[in-house]
């Protein structure tokens, strides 16, 4: 089957098998490497995706089912002075060790970062620690990637205050 | 890749009744709503489809509505999206704290409201609190539609009350209002985890008696059950510890749990009685 996305901004039309998971195009077939394969049961989070904005798993997200839809990957984020402000933030505390997690907990973080910014969600360590319960990281980097996000709200609530 | 590749067939129905049409005519057929359960069962080989028939976008389906003296759900909608809902918020208090305990963030951007119900798992999230507001699910096929009260929709150990072709399409609540509200769900860590127990409670009191009361649970039966003996027990009942203990303790009664990974038959029982009087308690604000 055809299957016609915008990946990272841009329309990708790629030819799959009815069954085949998001997860395998991205990585088989678009190059896409930041999304990791991890458990395939949507327990572990590494596979995470933006979708239309909203992070869901690619392991349990049939391709043919994003027909039209826009999907998200850090490749797509470069340039977003939002996610670079985000990125620089996990730097500064730390919030990597081994980096397996990583892109799938900035892609997560990131879209909470957009909702709190647009005036959606609150921004208590209880959020963003709810925020993140999808992104297993089996080093423990939890709490500096709830320091990180804490931090770039904080900056940002003093650069542009309610 | 670890699990097998998924060798299905594929079809997105533009309308309900194409839906209903596919499903009745191709052997093999399933539902595919929001596939956080179905694709893991289907990698694992748990389950096995010919086709799988994509009804997650179809508008019938979607939305949640305010229509004054009831909330309608569509079957198909997003647990986020009953999370982020100012309806459910306000009319259905109990449902978007169960909900909002579900999966992860990631998960209920998949997930249906439906696709919980009609997968019938005894831990099902979603069931607890809709039995204890008597929803009315809303179900269309291939002989017209009908409506069936979600008390007897689960049927047997995984088993809904859906015959072939048959789509659930909404779920409806009877807006009424309650003195108080509470549900717990005891798992093996705070967030993203299987129920070992839930337990969703609704109360209403009037001068210190019980003018009604709602108890229902999951996990601790082949289906997500009512309590109906302790609640028969509350009613009329002049509010004080002693009956709300005796209703935990019948509501002990009414379970038929089962050992398995997460917790044994004996374990989950006690908690049924320890969670139940935890949630009449604070039903009726008592900390």
């Amino acid at each position: 089957m055809q299957v016609s996305f915008r990946l990272n901004g841009n329309w990708v039309s790629v030819e799959v098998e009815p069954g085949e998971l998001l997860l395998d195009t991205l990585r088989l077939k678009l190059g896409i490497r930041s999304v990791k394969r991890g458990c395939e049961r949507g327990e572990c989070g590494a596979c995470t995706v933006l979708l239309n904005g909203e992070p869901v798993v690619s392991c349990l997200l049939l391709t043919v089912q994003v027909e039209g839809t826009d999907v998200t990957t850090v490749e797509g984020l470069g340039s977003d002075p939002l996610f670079r402000a985000l990125a620089e933030e996990f730097v500064k505390n730390f919030s990597i060790q081994c980096g397996y997690c990583t892109t799938a907990m900035i892609l997560t973080t990131y879209a909470y970062v957009r909702k709190v910014y647009e005036g959606g969600k609150g921004t208590s360590t209880e959020d963003i620690a709810k925020a993140i319960e999808g992104n297993l990281c089996r080093c423990g980097t939890y709490p500096r990637v709830i320091k990180a996000v804490a931090s770039l709200l904080n900056r940002l609530r003093s650069s542009f205050p309610p | 890749m670890y699990y097998r590749a998924l060798r299905v067939k594929y079809f997105k129905p533009k309308t309900l009744e194409e839906a209903i049409e596919i499903l009745t005519k191709i052997r093999g057929s399933r539902v595919l709503a929001g596939g956080t359960d179905l694709l893991v069962d289907l990698k694992t080989g748990r389950v096995d489809a010919e086709a799988l028939v994509d009804i997650g976008s179809l508008k019938e389906l979607r939305g949640i509505e305010d229509l004054g003296d009831r909330v309608r759900i569509g079957s198909a909608t997003k647990l986020q999206e009953i999370v982020e809902s100012g309806v459910i918020a306000r009319e259905l208090p109990l449902l978007r704290k169960a909900v909002e305990g579900m999966g992860s963030w990631q998960i209920r951007n998949l997930a249906t409201i439906g696709g919980n119900l009609c997968n019938a798992s005894p831990a099902a999230d979603t069931a607890p609190p809709l039995l204890a507001y008597d929803a009315e699910l809303h179900i269309v096929g291939p002989n017209g539609s009908r409506v069936v009260p979600i008390t007897r929709f689960f049927t047997g150990y995984r088993k809904v009350s859906l015959e072939e072709g048959e789509i659930l399409k909404e779920i409806v609540i009877r807006k009424r209002t309650w003195s108080g509200w509470s549900y717990i769900k005891l798992g093996r860590r705070s967030s993203f985890t299987l129920s070992i127990v839930s337990v969703a409670t609704l109360a209403s009191v009037r001068d210190g008696t019980f003018e009604d009361a709602r108890i229902a649970l999951n996990s601790v039966a082949p289906v997500p059950i009512r309590a109906y003996a302790a609640e028969e027990y509350l009613r009329g009942r002049e509010v004080s510890l002693r009956v709300l203990e005796k209703a935990a303790e019948i509501a002990r009664e009414e379970t038929s749990p089962i050992d398995d990974v997460r917790a044994s038959a004996w374990y989950r029982r006690e908690m049924v009685y320890r969670l139940t009087l935890d949630s009449l308690k604070n039903s009726l604000g008592w900390s």
